[in-house]
């Protein structure tokens, strides 16, 4: 399916700038994007290290594999094929709680860990486990209690009550996280 | 306190680990050097990943193909009760985050944060994540090649959320 997407993004952006004529837009879009993906990974490296520094601390201590413990209740539900004390439930459980806080990118290494884990787990290592899909269609549809970014521009635009979508986002979010739960349930069913 | 609890967060957080780690008898200082290598190598197998997606999406974009997608997708949506408005920024938002971001800047310089287009820009904004570029940089750290249900069950999330986000904010603000 991402190979048929991107295609699709690539020969249908391509075609439609002949169409506009605007070539010189899309070539120069080609290279900002490429450009870009350079500046992003340098600017990754670091923070990368910095968690992933951090964490590998909070592994070796047992921070990580208590906490998944410590909420395994319910991620055992969510993720059965995961043993509960592996390493890989508490890095998910503590990417989805740095997700939660608005960490962003400080998130993102705890997930990259995650992912290493539920590797050592998979079967076939190039293709996704029913683990992974789930892990990351809650990540991708994250609960986040307090959306700083979108709050401190409502502010900057004049709203007299930035704060007001805070519980409207909350109540989108939690929708949209169970509708994800739910779909790759069903999905990875009817996959078999 | 909002603001003070999301500026100390990570500053307490680490504290809490190195605390952790030093009663544990861990070297903290070797360990830390030990998951910090690992910052170039992730960074270096996630580029051509990253680097592949971005670029189809900076085409797309770049060419007009996108403006062309809302016209079409616009009156679809509009059936459903979502403002034409707030369309630009569902269909970028799993595409880009920096994209969204300023696209969410213009619905609110323009419509005010305070419409119904602002709130509801606001709250779907509040509630999701770059679904491609997450995708591209989760699976592409350890080579996995086959995202099999992923992307579909990431989509119709997104789009459950859009729904909800006019349904909220149609009930709570009126």
């Amino acid at each position: 399916m991402i190979n048929t997407i991107w295609f699709f993004l690539m020969v249908v952006g391509i075609i439609v700038g002949i169409i506009n004529g605007r070539l010189e837009e899309v070539t120069q879009a080609a290279m900002d994007s490429a450009s870009l993906a350079v500046q992003l990974c340098i600017g990754f490296i670091g923070i990368w290290a910095l968690w992933l520094g951090l964490m590998k601390v909070a592994e070796k201590s047992g921070f990580i594999r208590g906490i998944g413990k410590v909420l395994s209740p319910i991620t055992s539900i969510l993720f059965p094929q995961v043993p509960k004390d592996h390493p890989a439930m508490g890095a998910m459980v503590m990417n989805m709680a740095a997700n939660m806080m608005g960490l962003g990118n400080g998130a993102t290494p705890l997930g990259l860990i995650a992912m290493k884990e539920l590797q050592k787990l998979n079967p076939h290592k190039t293709r996704a486990s029913n683990a992974m899909c789930l892990f990351l269609v809650i990540n991708t549809s994250s609960i986040t209690l307090i959306p700083t970014t979108v709050v401190a521009l409502r502010m900057s635009t004049g709203s007299s009550q930035p704060t007001e979508i805070i519980g409207t986002a909350l109540i989108a979010t939690t929708i949209s996280t169970l509708v994800g739960i739910i779909s790759v349930k069903l999905l990875e069913k009817r996959e078999g | 306190m909002i603001l003070w609890i999301s500026s100390a967060i990570i500053p307490l957080f680490i504290l809490l680990i190195l605390t952790i780690g030093f009663l544990k008898n861990i070297k903290v200082y070797d360990c830390f050097v030990e998951g910090a290598k690992e910052g170039v190598s992730t960074a270096l197998r996630v580029f051509p990943y990253l680097l592949t997606m971005l670029v189809a999406i900076g085409v797309f974009r770049a060419s007009g193909a996108l403006d062309y997608l809302l016209e079409i997708l616009g009156p679809i949506f509009g059936l459903m009760g979502v403002p034409k408005e707030v369309l630009p920024l569902y269909l970028l938002r799993p595409l880009s985050g920096s994209g969204a971001l300023a696209i969410l800047t213009d619905i609110l310089k323009n419509y005010h944060p305070d419409s119904f287009v602002g709130r509801v820009a606001s709250t779907l904004m509040g509630s999701a994540e770059t679904i491609f570029y997450t995708l591209a940089v989760y699976f592409g750290s350890i080579g996995i090649k086959e995202y099999r249900h992923t992307l579909s069950a990431a989509l119709i999330a997104d789009f459950s959320a859009l729904v909800a986000s006019v349904v909220i904010c149609s009930w709570v603000f009126g």
